[in-house]
């Protein structure tokens, strides 16, 4: 299967869609169900903050390997109003739409790894990847 | 795709069990559907069954909880039931708590919980 695929965020719909092409991706790579549902609870989390703050985005899925272990690598993109404060975002609690949308601290805590680049007035991009484990689990 | 989720009236309760991914749109109108069934039918518990449903984000916790305030409010308990364990794990780990809403493992133990409540 090719792994590497991306999906455009561009309605409501596209938050469905992403997170069962990597709920798919994320099953035929071996995760086990636990990790599954991870994966794409924190796929629909970053759709959704795409769609609620920059309206549109682009979810890029990518096989990844390091020091022998595979992984799943998330890119969330989009050229949004970037995020003014990071200490902020990165707090636990509702977000500024009242609840609406990821919590960041919480899809970090998701992910094994987790990086995010933010410009104000230029657009946002959240990089998490989630590692398979040797048991496959 | 725009199904509506069924409820069943069972006695003094109303039953649903979600059996299918819940996008946006289908959860904001279960939430009207559920909170108009109540009025018509003046169910006094509801058990919403969640076995099938095989992910929860932070936006469908919040349509759910506030789906359960608003039953509160018209004086109707709401039991969820069936939450998956990988479900439970995340939610826990995204940060939700689901702290004032009552849960129950299965849908019999959610009748339990309700025929307990209202002293049926």
């Amino acid at each position: 299967m090719e792994y590497q695929s991306s999906i455009k965020i561009l309605s409501e719909r596209d938050i469905v869609t992403a997170r069962q092409h990597g709920r798919n991706i994320a099953k035929k790579l071996g995760f086990g169900t636990v990790d599954q549902t991870r994966i794409t609870t924190v796929i629909s989390e970053l759709a959704r903050n795409i769609y609620l703050y920059a309206g549109k985005g682009e979810i890029h899925f990518e096989l990844v390997s390091a020091l022998g272990k595979r992984g799943l690598k998330v890119r969330a993109l989009d050229q949004g109003p970037g995020i003014q404060d990071i200490r902020v975002a990165m707090e636990d609690g509702y977000s500024t739409s009242g609840g609406l949308g990821a919590g960041l601290p919480g899809v970090k805590r998701l992910m094994n790894e987790f990086d995010l680049t933010t410009t104000v007035g230029k657009g946002t991009t959240v990089e998490v990847v989630k590692w398979l484990r040797e048991e496959g689990g | 795709m725009n199904t509506k989720i069924p409820i069943l009236k069972l006695y003094n309760y109303l039953l649903v069990s979600i059996q299918w991914e819940l996008d946006d749109q289908t959860a904001l109108q279960f939430q009207e559907s559920l909170l108009q069934k109540i009025h018509e039918t003046g169910a006094s518990g509801v058990v919403i069954d969640l076995t099938s449903i095989d992910m929860i984000d932070s936006f469908i916790a919040k349509v759910l909880g506030d789906a359960i305030g608003m039953a509160k409010m018209m004086g109707v308990k709401v039991v969820l039931t069936g939450i998956q364990p990988a479900v439970a794990i995340t939610l826990v780990e995204l940060g939700i708590h689901l702290q004032d809403v009552d849960t129950a493992l299965d849908l019999e133990k959610g009748l339990e919980i309700l025929q307990k409540g209202l002293g049926d």
